[in-house]
């Protein structure tokens, strides 16, 4: 009995954890971009002021939109929160780690984007409507990509279970330095800036209507429904960056539950983000939007290099 | 179990009776329904008996038929489970139709035609799965085609109807020669007993074993609708009535996946690696292209008959999947591709059987196919857009609806391709998964825009503001649908091992009821892969009910203002300004412009003083059917000029058909001379 509490408690810490993180994440990297480009730049713990101010605000509602309109923000959060519950940012393997594999973590992200998509066509703007067709568009697109790092993954580690990934990644370090192991980590970067909307595939700081895609999606809602789609946007992003991190270099990672290993945990975990926000960052400075139908090139490279990654894998073994 | 087949039996050919004398009327429709329903209840149960219990139905009449060894039926596990899914989807199709034919009262359609077909249709689409011999087969076989087209003629006034008419006639029957052949070689002269050809089979060649594998893949593949003999499905099915294009597209199709694995696998008892790489290529092809084509699609029905090419593509991965480490003897893995393949198989039925009569409520109440005229309906119909909604989750492959438990599955049987060493298979496998990936991310995209399109926003037409609810009775059709959609999404843990059972023993198979664990989670052998629905749904249920709980304990502001969506500054929104399913799946149109090939022509009519000034536009853009051009118009111009040269000898003249009668005259008395 004792251990079951633990072990939800455990997970409820580790979901509050990521939830408190993902605001402060997003600020860095805000922070930094605009550093990097000679501005002064908002301060790091802007997101939870924003978050604070949309809580406070009414809902503003198009007359048009139904009640798949109201619900979506809650089935959104609620998506991106089940799968904080399935992906190891602290502690591998998590005691919920056989509830799902890293396939149903995608398509659990995908139910969120779908109902999203939904909403945006629900309140009958010609904005809504081209945001879900884009965003619907890159989905779709990167999913082959996504699916074939998986699989690169899972030839590395014998499995889809993400504990067992880390698990197995962490007792064989030699996997690390396979060139396979490389590709792989390149394409699912690539992949993991087009699902959370980063440049150069959408900008997450534009309204102009050429180029939004996430946010033309979004442009009808206000308040408290505003907070929570931002809210799991950002959480989306830590979840893709916490994947990336411990996938494919664990360590730090908690194997027993001690209050030192855990510190110890969170704070490689925090490490992590910063050097993947920076890398984030460095590159959002760097290089410019992509037009939407070059797009369709860089998820193709992505899905190259996980192909080679497989073949490559295949040929080593 | 002998009382639950009569009474399968009874039912139908009561229902038959009760629709030719008082076809008529509700209480004729009504009890051509009930018969119906208790008919494929009887089925259902039939079916689930023999797969619970693993013992085989036996029945037979030797004096009917005599020369073909008799009437002999055998319901086996493999049959039963699709007596299953026929029942499943016939019991809603049977109790919504009743409903749905009520406005063929007007008379645009007979109504004792159409209750006749259903029932014979049902009938002999059951007996498919119980016969033992070749002949039964393929009297029943034939038996379901021919009344399935008189199900797709039930409107003769359309031409539209009558072309798909002819395209499935001639489709069927070129399958169905197909079939023959391979069922001619499979008896080598001997009896056409099942039980006698699988003795037999041993003992063929291996280039015949190859020739009846193909014949009959491209025979049954024919009726399941593969790339590219698909071309009849997307004609015939929405030309029939709903409920009879759930039928037809959640179940008939799927008898030709019966066939493929009663054959390929049964009889034959699998074969080497190249007949699983045909099946696992041509599936992931069908799905793609499946999807593909139905993303430019804007009449609903037509768009949902072409993700029944995909699914079946995807059911055909899986079956592909497993004959491959079949005949590498990895039989573990070969269950767990056909597993996935039989999974996909019965939540295809649901979820397709569940979206076609949700289209059909659509149709009902706007008359319209096309989308581009629908909108707004979940605010008229919000049972039918509720039904629809989970529907089109479910074939999207979103969890923890039973799509994504069989795709689920037949990811975890590709990825169990890494025990294979061969290079080739080695490269083959993870583009399979590339392409299956990349067919469920379109599909996403394609029912966001099938249920955005027609039941969010503003109606775009009159009669889409003029819609009403669907009448109980198809509300019940679809309500039975929507909960085994959702049921064996949360049951993936019980429906898995016993998929394993009716597999066991079938090509040598094992019984792998224990590789799968039992305790609320499904998982792949040696630990691949886990995943449980039911705990997901749980998580999601949880966490719906408490966020906003969270939310009120924190005072977050719950006020809501209902005002104007916002227009850039424009007041007053119409639906002429809303997105359109052209130009939702416009960004894919181009991505994929390769393919399609699409063609432009743009007319502009300007003012006859300035060209400054345009009067009106006319754009007309046409997506070209790829197979139609380059495959079956050749051949049916090749049909039609070889018919023109034919014809010059059949001249009218009298002299010349005497000339003709004396040269053969001739002829064959040099012949009789000679020989």
């Amino acid at each position: 009995m004792v251990t079951l509490v633990n072990a939800i408690l455990l997970e409820i810490g580790q979901a509050v954890l990521a939830l408190l993180l993902a605001p402060g994440l997003v600020g860095f990297v805000r922070w930094l971009k605009a550093r990097l480009q000679n501005r002064l730049g908002a301060p790091v713990w802007l997101p939870y002021v924003e978050l604070w101010k949309l809580f406070g605000k009414e809902v503003v509602i198009s007359r048009n939109a139904s009640w798949l309109f109201r619900v979506t923000p809650y089935i959104v959060f609620a998506c991106v929160l089940v799968v904080t519950f399935l992906v190891p940012m602290i502690i591998a393997p998590l005691p919920f780690d056989n509830a799902g594999d890293l396939l149903v973590v995608v398509y659990l992200l995908l139910l969120g984007t779908f109902f999203l998509a939904l909403a945006g066509l629900d309140t009958g703007t010609a904005f809504g409507g081209m945001g879900s067709s884009r965003e619907m568009t890159i989905a779709a697109l990167a999913e082959p990509a996504i699916a074939l790092a998986i699989f690169g993954l899972a030839l590395g580690a014998g499995s889809t279970n993400l504990g067992q990934i880390v698990t197995l990644t962490l007792i064989n370090p030699g996997v690390t330095i396979n060139p396979g192991h490389f590709l792989a980590f390149a394409a699912m970067f690539i992949v993991s800036l087009a699902e959370t909307g980063r440049l150069p595939v959408d900008n997450p700081s534009t309204h102009l209507e050429l180029t939004m895609i996430h946010e033309a999606m979004i442009l009808e809602y206000s308040g408290r429904y505003l907070a929570l789609i931002e809210w799991a946007s950002w959480l989306k992003l830590t979840v893709f960056f916490t994947l990336l991190a411990n996938l494919f270099i664990p360590w730090g990672i908690a194997t027993t539950l001690t209050l030192g290993s855990l510190g110890l945990a969170v704070l490689t975990l925090i490490l992590k983000l910063v050097v993947l926000g920076v890398t984030v960052a460095v590159i959002e400075t760097r290089i410019a939007k992509l037009r939407l139908f070059r797009v369709p090139e860089l998820i193709g490279m992505s899905f190259v290099l996980a192909l080679l990654a497989i073949t490559s894998s295949f040929l080593l073994k | 179990m002998q009382t639950l087949f009569f009474l399968m039996i009874f039912a139908y050919l009561f229902g038959l009776l009760t629709a030719l004398f008082c076809g008529r009327g509700s209480f004729g429709r009504g009890l051509t329904a009930v018969s119906a329903t208790i008919g494929a209840g009887a089925g259902f149960s039939l079916g689930l008996w023999v797969v619970l219990t693993g013992t085989p139905f036996i029945f037979s009449i030797p004096d009917l038929l005599q020369i073909a060894g008799g009437f002999a039926l055998r319901l086996d596990p493999l049959g039963a489970f699709f007596l299953i899914v026929i029942g499943l989807v016939g019991v809603a199709a049977s109790i919504y139709g009743f409903g749905y034919s009520k406005d063929y009262e007007d008379g645009r359609a007979s109504l004792r035609l159409l209750g006749v077909m259903f029932n014979l249709f049902m009938l002999t689409m059951s007996l498919v799965t119980l016969a033992d011999n070749v002949l039964t087969f393929l009297i029943m076989w034939e038996g379901m085609s021919l009344t399935s087209y008189f199900l797709v003629m039930t409107e003769p006034k359309e031409a539209e109807t009558i072309s798909a008419g002819v395209w499935y006639l001639a489709m069927t029957h070129t399958g169905l020669v197909m079939l023959l052949g391979a069922f001619l070689l499979l008896m080598n002269g001997g009896s056409g007993g099942f039980s006698d050809l699988r003795m037999g089979s041993g003992s063929l060649t291996a280039a015949v074993r190859g020739l009846v594998f193909v014949l009959a893949f491209l025979g049954f593949g024919s009726k399941a609708g593969i790339v590219p003999l698909h071309i009849w499905l997307p004609r015939a099915h929405p030309a029939a009535p709903s409920h009879v294009s759930a039928l037809m597209s959640g179940v008939m199709i799927k008898m030709g996946i019966y066939g493929l694995l009663r054959v390929a696998l049964d009889i034959l008892g699998g074969g080497p690696v190249w007949w699983g790489g045909l099946v696992l290529g041509v599936g992931a092809v069908s799905a793609l292209l499946g999807v593909l084509y139905a993303l430019m699609e804007h009449d609903l029905k037509r768009l949902l008959a072409y993700h029944s090419v995909e699914n079946i593509g995807i059911i055909l991965i899986g079956i592909g999947a497993g004959l491959m480490f079949h005949s590498y003897g990895l039989m573990t893995f070969a269950a767990l591709g056909f597993i996935g393949g039989l999974y996909h198989t019965l939540n295809h039925a649901s979820f397709k059987g569940l979206l076609f009569l949700g289209a059909g409520s659509v149709l009902h109440s706007t008359h319209t196919r096309n989308m581009e005229e629908m909108g707004g309906l979940i605010k008229k119909m919000p049972w039918t857009a509720f039904f629809f909604l989970i529907g089109v989750a479910a074939i999207s492959a979103l969890p923890p609806l039973n799509g994504f438990a069989s795709e689920w599955m037949v990811f975890q049987s590709l990825l169990g391709g890494f025990n294979l060493t061969t290079p080739e298979v080695a490269l083959l496998i993870p583009i399979a998964v590339g392409m299956l990936a990349l067919t469920s991310g379109l599909a996403a995209a394609c029912f966001v825009k099938a249920f955005g399109i027609t039941f969010l926003a503003l109606p775009r037409s009159p009669e889409a503001e003029h819609a009403h609810e669907s009448p109980l009775s198809m509300k019940i059709g679809m309500g039975i649908l929507t909960f085994t959609c959702i049921a064996l999404g949360l049951a993936a843990f019980v429906v898995v091992p016993i998929l394993g059972r009716v597999l066991s023993g079938f090509g040598g198979l094992p019984d792998t009821h224990a590789v799968f664990t039992m305790n609320l989670t499904v998982q792949s052998p040696n630990r691949f892969g886990q995943f449980s629905s039911i705990w997901i749904a749980a998580g999601l249920l949880v966490l719906l009910v408490l966020i906003p709980l969270v939310m009120r304990l924190f005072r977050v502001n719950r006020r809501v203002r209902i005002s104007d969506s916002w227009g850039c500054g424009k007041i007053g929104q119409t639906s002429r300004m809303e997105y359109t399913a052209t130009a939702f799946a416009e960004p894919l149109r181009r991505v994929f412009a390769e393919l399609y090939r699409p063609t432009k022509e743009v007319s502009i009519d300007f003012h006859p003083d300035s060209k400054y000034f345009v009067q009106s536009i006319d754009y007309k853009s046409e997506i070209p059917l790829l197979f139609s051009r380059w495959l079956y118009e050749p051949f049916l111009n090749l049909i039609r000029s070889t018919a023109r040269q034919v014809r010059r000898l059949q001249a009218g003249s009298v002299h010349l058909y005497l000339v003709y009668v004396t040269v053969i005259l001739v002829l064959m008395l040099l012949a009789a001379r000679w020989f």
